[in-house]
């Protein structure tokens, strides 16, 4: 059984007990635990279920590697899936339930898989399920996805909120081991700001629990010490449960810090991502400890080695009464000599290699522990927990020479650096031979903006895994960084480590060396995701020869601890199954994260409201407060209508163009752009962006423009005055004002930089207001101060004086057809135009209109809308603007392109008017239907609808569209499609339905 | 030649002898001195041209020369939508046309691809959206694809994960595809591999293409890294890379080369059916049959070649996502990865003759080429065999850039994966 | 995820704070061009694996354009230098010629 022992637990504090809940059973461990140790100390071993075969799972490993032991942690807006034990941190009140199984942990109906394995090997689902066809939808996928997935999907929004954190720093060091304190000693006493990060609440990494010396003392007091003389320089920034999350280009850096994971409810956000751009990084992340590939490695109770000494020294938790260790090199023995140290009985040390003859092993002997040499393991015995180990000779096919009995087995294959940092962003790898593992190649760093490397690996992370020398290694990458950033780095001795010296160790890909198939089925590569030898042995026979074939035929490595305890031993596997060597099968990509982060933390602070920033014009609250129906329209907020009591939107539409005809409207255009363009060339500039001359426009004049791309297509259209000689101001669409600016200036910079122009964006300095109606001009006279009468002020005119003791721009111009005066003020003094506006307009029924009643006046004029005429494939020549396009320029944006064979085919689609037969609205977006199939049996089509309304002026359905030789068809009938319905007879006309001649405008 | 079938009854078999029976599931032959076809680029599309260059015109002298592993590219990186609910005509054809052939995808390359017809949404958030998507369904039941607008309570039926009411951008309705949906995309190469192999043709990996041979303006063949080989006709299928390659045949492409970015979250219970796509807020989000969410997103605005993607269009993407599911927020990001897509000036693919006489190029499908790979090697291969488009093809061609002739689906939709 | 200098207010942003504007040094043809002219300006790009010229934007900034040389296969910026600029600075290709020797873009190596 797994207990905790009397003595020891360098991380916990036995002062304090915190109880939890695993499986609705209350539990309790003390401050510092891990939900692992913790229920370790209560003789939960098994705390999983597998992913395919629903094999019970314990933990293998200790850390952040951990394949197996996955809960569901917490409940309702707080629960989350798929949480290692190994790296949450308990704390009273904690809750846990296993995953992936049904009923219970212990009796899973999802483990019959388990006794169909032999007809699940890797990619049987490509093989079979194909016939009869439908039940692949109505039935095999719905198992599939039912049996597959792990946890649950939480069922709630998160209660919890999550910050990003940005950090510039001329070093960053990842990984709080001995390399990386070393590394942020070098760099710290060099001056350069450096940032260091831990994934786990200590500092130190390994060599406490490895029982390191360091300067003659344990290095539990160097590791403090350090500490302290970092925690004393200003440049220096230490954070521990901070993760290195990734490395992108050019020294950009996330790291995943968990602020309140430990203290759940605590005030402040649960993650933080820390966005850092370095100058260099150093990625001190260490080691990772590889399983042994022999048959029953997956039962609970079999574990790294370094687990198990890391749970006997950090938490003080014997995983078994018996513990029987199966290794290829020395280091395991350092966790035999733990357990016997702590009492813990070791009946026997197998070890693959013919012959043990280090310090270590000369040590167990010495201690009196059985060593076993030239041996491995064939066999394990128990189901949900281990009960004995079968001894074979590892060069046999694995006859069992002895059955031992034990309740755990610590495995040790050797130990892989972590090289995720240094590979995310390009970074290459070079084989070891004598470490058997992928180390980073300094020769091929990640490249910087600047074309140098910017990652430097240190310590473990870089191969370097004894003691002494991780120390020389993290002090020589922290005085690499200082050089490369141009520094001067200053002495300081590096402190001594002492440590055992290790024998080489032996590579073992697979035990027995010539295990027969039935055993092969047995061994496990990937735990989460059930990958055998078996099934990598099958990839390679069917074919699929790369790593990256292998890993998705098969699944390795693409579980949720993306194969970090895999990858190696699969890819070792792949090599022997080709007859390759395992430099040249290469690895699969490394990707970030490092391990997985919440999305939550990405997302960040940008939630609900301000997910994105609102635009609101001076008058906003005035809307809200007044039954505004808002729409967004690009980031602004505009009143689609403005309900009042008992209306629907549409109800509210036909009163708002209705009281617009025949009394006043008031509408709030303020967020039209508007664009001031000076300077000597102004008028150049303009006649170059528009296609309609505006050079010749007088000042005090209006002239309505269209502007196109140089693709020829029509992206914006406005009002221009001339304010003066050298200054126009260029209203656009609402959508228009940022990316027409941008336009200008693209032209301006990039083009015709020897132009004399400037182009300003003054959208948000200036209230607009419309006044529309036959009784607007009235409202203005007795608002006053400013003479708007018809000859004083014509039609396509502006005057700029005050009006009701505000300062305004009266444009006299019409997007309705109505006499109609846009008023610009400062937008400080918006809202009281508006009121003015309103309380002068009282006795003549003025009422504010929303977006839609804009729409439908201006369809009832035919007038066009950027977006709804044109979608990005209209040219100003089919919508019959011909008349907006001079014919005198050279040049201009978009008249080279117009000239394209497609561009002046006289068959491209024409604007016409549209009225349908019955009455009722065109449906949006209908096409007209033609004669007959294309090529490719789809029906033609000879035109569309672009706008459709009810209009209650004319009280019927009309609409705009483009059709086949429009303008020469009219009084045609055409048919529409309609949803669900049959098509729908409309009628060519003229686009214009309302005050054709323009009298209203002109009154 | 011809492989031996997969079935339930074929496993049954070899379950009982350790699967040590199965063989290869395509050959691995040395590159032969001439073809009558190459293909270069041995992805979905171009695996896919070879099958059909073969099933439908009984072309099998064919190699597909790949310089990594077949189906590395694209194939294996995106987010596995498939759709067919475009504006266009030419568009909706050749979609469509992959779409059906999907259906059906298993039981022709005996290999199961696990299309799964799950249903496609694609949101409406804004009244502009509304109304590009109704328009996109009438113009659907004209071109024969089934699509329908629906209604906010529609949405939120068939997604209940899904904040409809979201305070930004609430959810206005959808252009709703009930036969879209997925595939697994890996099978997809490995069944038109092991389906071409079984035809006789070569499909030759680690083979990288040097240079395109010439003769009086007509192609005779390539040199490769394993040798120089002879062709009659030669296919250009390198996604992402077609630009490199129509430079060593001569000629230049309207192509630019970008990343774009997709990340699968940790594999959690069954928690939505359908494919949701979200263009406004620039996301999309689909349950894989193993559990994980895959999301997509946008594309940098700079031409790349190395695979990797800039971090905050991942941020921008799981953003407005949590908006829009706000019970994703408290799962985890597992991997993130970029591919390389070709993208031209009118954001749709290129399958055309080339300058360069029997050169053909398939190219361009931006960021939706995996939902196209049948339809595009159906209308590849009639334009190699016949040495003219059909109608599948007739409106892919490169002369549409001189003509103005553009076939723009942004029109309706922001972006089209 | 880059960082530029932006040759005008002399700052090293954050690519966030630049938006990229496609291939560089394209001459515009207007009217009186053939269709062949035209359309290579319009569509026609050198996309090459390796150095680039192209256009970025720093609009989170001065909001001024300029140009930079990057190589498309490894990201390294080789420097940048105002838009206002027919062909690259003479000391710019001479610093690429020292990294990517034989490097080619139309008329300019």
């Amino acid at each position: 059984m797994s207990r905790r022992i009397q003595q020891g637990g360098r991380l916990i504090d036995r002062a304090q007990r915190e109880s939890f809940a695993f499986n609705g059973r209350q539990m309790s461990g003390f401050a510092g635990d891990t939900l692992a140790s913790a229920l370790l100390a209560n003789d939960q071993m098994m705390m999983g279920r597998s992913f395919k075969y629903h094999r019970p799972r314990g933990p293998v490993a200790s850390g952040a590697e951990e394949p197996n032991a996955l809960v569901g942690l917490s409940a309702g807006a707080r629960f989350e899936p798929n949480q290692r034990t190994t790296t949450t941190e308990i704390y009273t009140g904690l809750t846990a339930r296993s995953q992936n199984h049904w009923p219970s942990l212990d009796y899973d109906i999802g483990a019959l898989n388990g006794f169909l394995s032999p007809f699940l090997p890797a990619g049987f689902y490509y093989k079979t399920f194909m016939h009869p066809r439908p039940l692949w939808k109505a039935l095999f996928e719905p198992v599939i996805r039912h049996s597959a997935g792990l946890g649950k999907a939480p069922t709630e929004g998160d209660a919890d909120r999550y910050e990003h954190f940005y950090f510039f720093a001329d070093v960053m060091i990842v990984g709080g081991g001995i390399a990386g304190l070393q590394a942020a000693l070098a760099a710290g006493r060099a001056g350069a700001k450096v940032l260091l990060i831990e994934q786990t609440a200590h500092w130190g990494g390994r060599a406490p629990v490895d029982g390191v010396m360091i300067g003659g003392k344990p290095a539990d007091e160097w590791i403090a010490a350090t500490l302290d003389t970092l925690n004393a320089m200003d440049n220096v920034t230490l954070r521990s449960r901070t993760m290195g999350a990734g490395v992108y280009d050019h020294g950009y850096a996330l790291a995943y810090e968990r602020c309140e994971d430990a203290v759940p409810q605590a005030r402040g956000p649960r993650h933080r991502l820390w966005r850092v751009r370095a100058g260099q990084i150093i990625t001190a992340t260490g080691a990772i400890e590889r399983p042994l590939s022999f048959p029953g490695n997956d039962v609970p109770g079999v574990m790294l080695a370094s687990a198990v000494r890391d749970y006997l020294v950090n938490w003080a938790v014997a995983v078994g009464k018996r513990t029987v260790i199966v290794t290829n090199n020395d280091d395991a023995y350092r966790t035999a000599i733990a357990l016997h140290d702590a009492g813990e009985a070791v009946p026997v040390i197998v070890d693959a290699r013919p012959d043990a003859k280090g310090p270590l092993p000369e040590r167990a002997r010495a201690l009196g522990i059985r060593i076993e040499q030239g041996c491995g393991l064939s066999g394990v015995k128990g189901g949900k927990r281990v009960t004995g180990a079968q001894i074979c000779r590892q060069s046999g096919a694995g006859a069992v020479i002895e059955e031992v009995p034990c309740d755990a087995i610590a495995m040790s294959g050797g130990w892989s650096p972590v090289v995720h940092l240094w590979s995310h962003c390009g970074g290459k790898l070079t084989w070891d031979d004598a470490q058997a593992h992928f180390r980073p190649d300094p020769s091929r760093p990640p490249i910087g903006h600047d074309g140098a490397g910017f990652v430097i690996a240190a310590g473990s992370a870089n191969g370097e895994m004894l003691a002494g020398a991780c120390l020389q290694d993290g002090d020589a990458a922290g005085k690499a960084a200082i050089k490369a950033l141009g520094l001067k780095a200053k002495g300081g001795a590096i402190a001594q480590a002492e440590a055992e010296g290790e024998h080489p160790m032996m590579p073992v890909w697979l035990m027995p060396a010539d295990a027969t198939p039935e055993l092969k089925m047995k061994i496990f590569l990937d735990y989460q995701n059930d990958v055998k030898l078996s099934d990598v042995q099958l990839a390679a026979r069917e074919g699929y020869e790369s790593v990256e074939h292998t890993k998705r035929y098969t699944t390795l490595g693409m579980a949720t601890d993306q194969g970090k305890l895999s990858n190696i031993n699969g890819l070792a596997a792949l090599s022997q199954a080709l007859g390759a060597d395992i430099p040249d099968v290469g690895t699969t990509t490394f990707r970030p994260p490092y391990t997985p982060i919440s999305i939550g933390s990405i997302a960040g602070e940008a939630r609900g409201p301000i997910f994105q920033p609102i635009r609101q014009t001076p008058m906003h609250a005035w809307h809200s407060e007044n039954g505004a129906d808002f729409e967004p329209v690009g980031q602004w907020r505009r009143p689609y209508c403005y309900l009042r009591d008992g209306e629907t939107r549409a109800d509210a539409v036909t009163r708002e163009v209705r009281n617009t005809r025949q009394a006043v409207g008031l509408l709030d255009a303020s967020t039209l752009g508007k664009l001031v363009v000076k300077g000597p060339d102004a008028g150049k500039l303009l006649d170059l962006v528009y296609t309609n001359m505006m050079s010749t426009l007088k000042p005090g004049n209006c002239r309505y423009g269209l502007m196109c791309n140089d693709n020829g297509f029509l992206i914006d259209d406005g009002v221009v005055a001339r304010i003066d000689d050298q200054t126009f101001l260029c209203h656009t669409t609402t959508g228009g004002a940022e990316r027409i600016h941008a336009h200008l200036e693209e032209w301006l910079q990039t083009e015709w930089w020897d132009m004399q122009a400037y182009v300003a964006n003054l959208t948000e300095q200036y209230a607009q207001i419309a006044v529309v109606g036959p009784k607007a001009r009235t409202v203005l006279e007795k608002l006053g101060g400013m003479d708007v009468g018809r000859d004083t002020l014509p039609f396509m005119g502006w005057a700029e004086g005050e009006l009701a003791g505000i300062p305004a721009r009266v444009y006299r111009i019409s997007f309705s057809g109505e006499l109609s005066f846009e008023v610009a003020v400062p937008a400080s003094r918006g809202q009281e135009f508006w009121n003015k506006c309103l309380a002068a307009g009282a006795e003549f029924g003025i009422m504010p209109y929303g977006t839609e009643a804009l729409h439908v006046l201006r369809a009832e004029k035919g007038f066009i809308m950027i977006g709804d005429e044109t979608d990005g494939t209209v040219i100003p020549q089919d919508l019959g603007l011909n008349w907006a396009i001079s014919k005198k320029k050279d040049d201009f944006i978009g008249k080279r392109a117009q000239q394209r064979s497609h561009m002046t085919d006289p068959n491209r689609w024409k604007l016409v008017g549209l009225e349908t037969l019955d009455g009722t609205p065109l449906e949006d977006g209908a096409y007209a239907i033609a004669e007959g199939t294309n090529a490719n049996g789809q029906r033609k089509t000879q035109g569309r609808v672009t706008s459709t309304y009810y209009s209650p002026t004319l009280d019927r359905g009309i609409a705009m569209g483009l059709v086949l030789n429009g303008p020469d068809r009219m009084g045609e009938v055409l048919e529409f499609t309609r949803t669900d319905r049959p098509p729908q007879h409309a009628r060519i006309v003229d686009a214009v339905f309302y005050d054709k001649e323009g009298e209203k405008q002109n009154v | 030649m011809a492989r031996r079938r997969y079935s339930v009854f074929a496993l049954a078999r070899e379950a009982l002898r350790y699967h040590a029976g199965w063989e290869r599931a395509w050959n691995s032959p040395a590159p032969k001195s001439r073809y009558d076809v190459i293909i270069i680029g041995a992805g979905g599309h171009g695996l896919a041209t070879a099958y059909y260059l073969g099933k439908n015109f009984g072309i099998t002298n064919v190699a597909v020369l790949e310089k990594g592993w077949l189906g590395g590219g694209n194939t294996g990186r995106n987010t596995t939508i498939i759709r067919s609910n475009y504006l266009q005509d030419p568009s909706a054809a050749i979609y469509e046309k992959a779409r059906s052939l999907y259906e059906t995808m298993s039981q022709d390359l005996n290999m199961n691809v696990m299309f799964s017809p799950r249903g496609v949404i694609m949101l409406a958030q804004t009244e502009h959206e509304v109304r590009g998507y109704q328009r996109t369904a009438h113009a659907n039941s004209l071109q024969g694809v089934q699509t329908e607008f629906i209604s906010p309570a529609r949405v939120k039926q068939l997604v209940p994960i899904m904040n409809i009411d979201g305070p930004r951008y609430p959810v206005l309705g959808g252009l709703w595809q009930e036969r879209g949906g997925t595939a697994r995309h890996d099978a997809v190469a490995w069944g038109y591999a092991r389906a071409c192999s079984g035809m006789g043709m070569d499909i030759i990996q680690q083979c990288e293409v040097t240079g395109i041979r010439r003769e009086g303006g007509k192609v005779t063949g390539v040199t490769t890294t394993r040798g120089d080989i002879g062709c009659s006709k030669l296919g250009i299928v390198v996604a992402g890379h077609s630009g490199v390659m129509a430079e060593k045949a001569g000629f230049r492409l309207p192509i630019e080369s970008l990343a774009l970015q997709a990340l699968v979250s940790e594999p959690i219970k069954p928690c939505m059916d359908v494919v949701v796509m979200a263009n406004t807020v620039h996301g999309y989000m689909s349950q894989s049959d193993k559990g994980e969410m895959v999301i997509g997103g946008g594309t940098d605005g700079f031409n790349n070649y190395t695979q990797r993607g800039s971090f905050h269009h991942i941020e921008e993407t799981l953003r407005a996502l949590v908006e829009t599911f706000p019970v994703i927020s408290r799962l985890k990001m597992l991997r993130q990865w970029g591919g390389i897509v070709d993208m031209t000036g009118d954001r749709s693919p290129i399958i055309s003759k080339t300058p360069l006489g029997g050169c053909f190029v398939n190219c361009g499908w931006g960021t939706g080429g995996f939902k196209a790979i049948p339809g595009s090697g159906w209308a590849m291969a009639e334009l190699i065999a016949k040495g003219e488009p059909g109608p599948l093809a007739a409106e892919f061609g490169l002369n549409r850039f001189a003509e103005g002739r553009f076939i723009d689906e942004s029109v309706a939709a922001g972006v089209a994966h | 995820m880059l960082i530029l200098r932006c040759p005008y207010c002399g700052v090293s942003g954050e690519e966030t704070e630049f938006h990229a504007g496609g291939e560089a040094h394209l001459k515009r043809f207007g009217p009186g061009s053939s269709d062949a002219e035209f359309e290579a300006y319009l569509f026609q790009r050198e996309n090459p694996k390796g150095v680039h010229f192209e256009r970025w934007r720093h609009v989170n900034g001065c909001g001024k354009w300029f140009h930079a040389a990057r190589c498309t296969a490894t990201l390294e910026v080789f420097g940048t230098y105002p838009a206002q600029s027919t062909e690259p600075p003479a000391d710019l290709r001479k610093a690429i010629s020292a990294k990517r020797p034989g490097w080619k873009w139309r008329e300019f190596s």
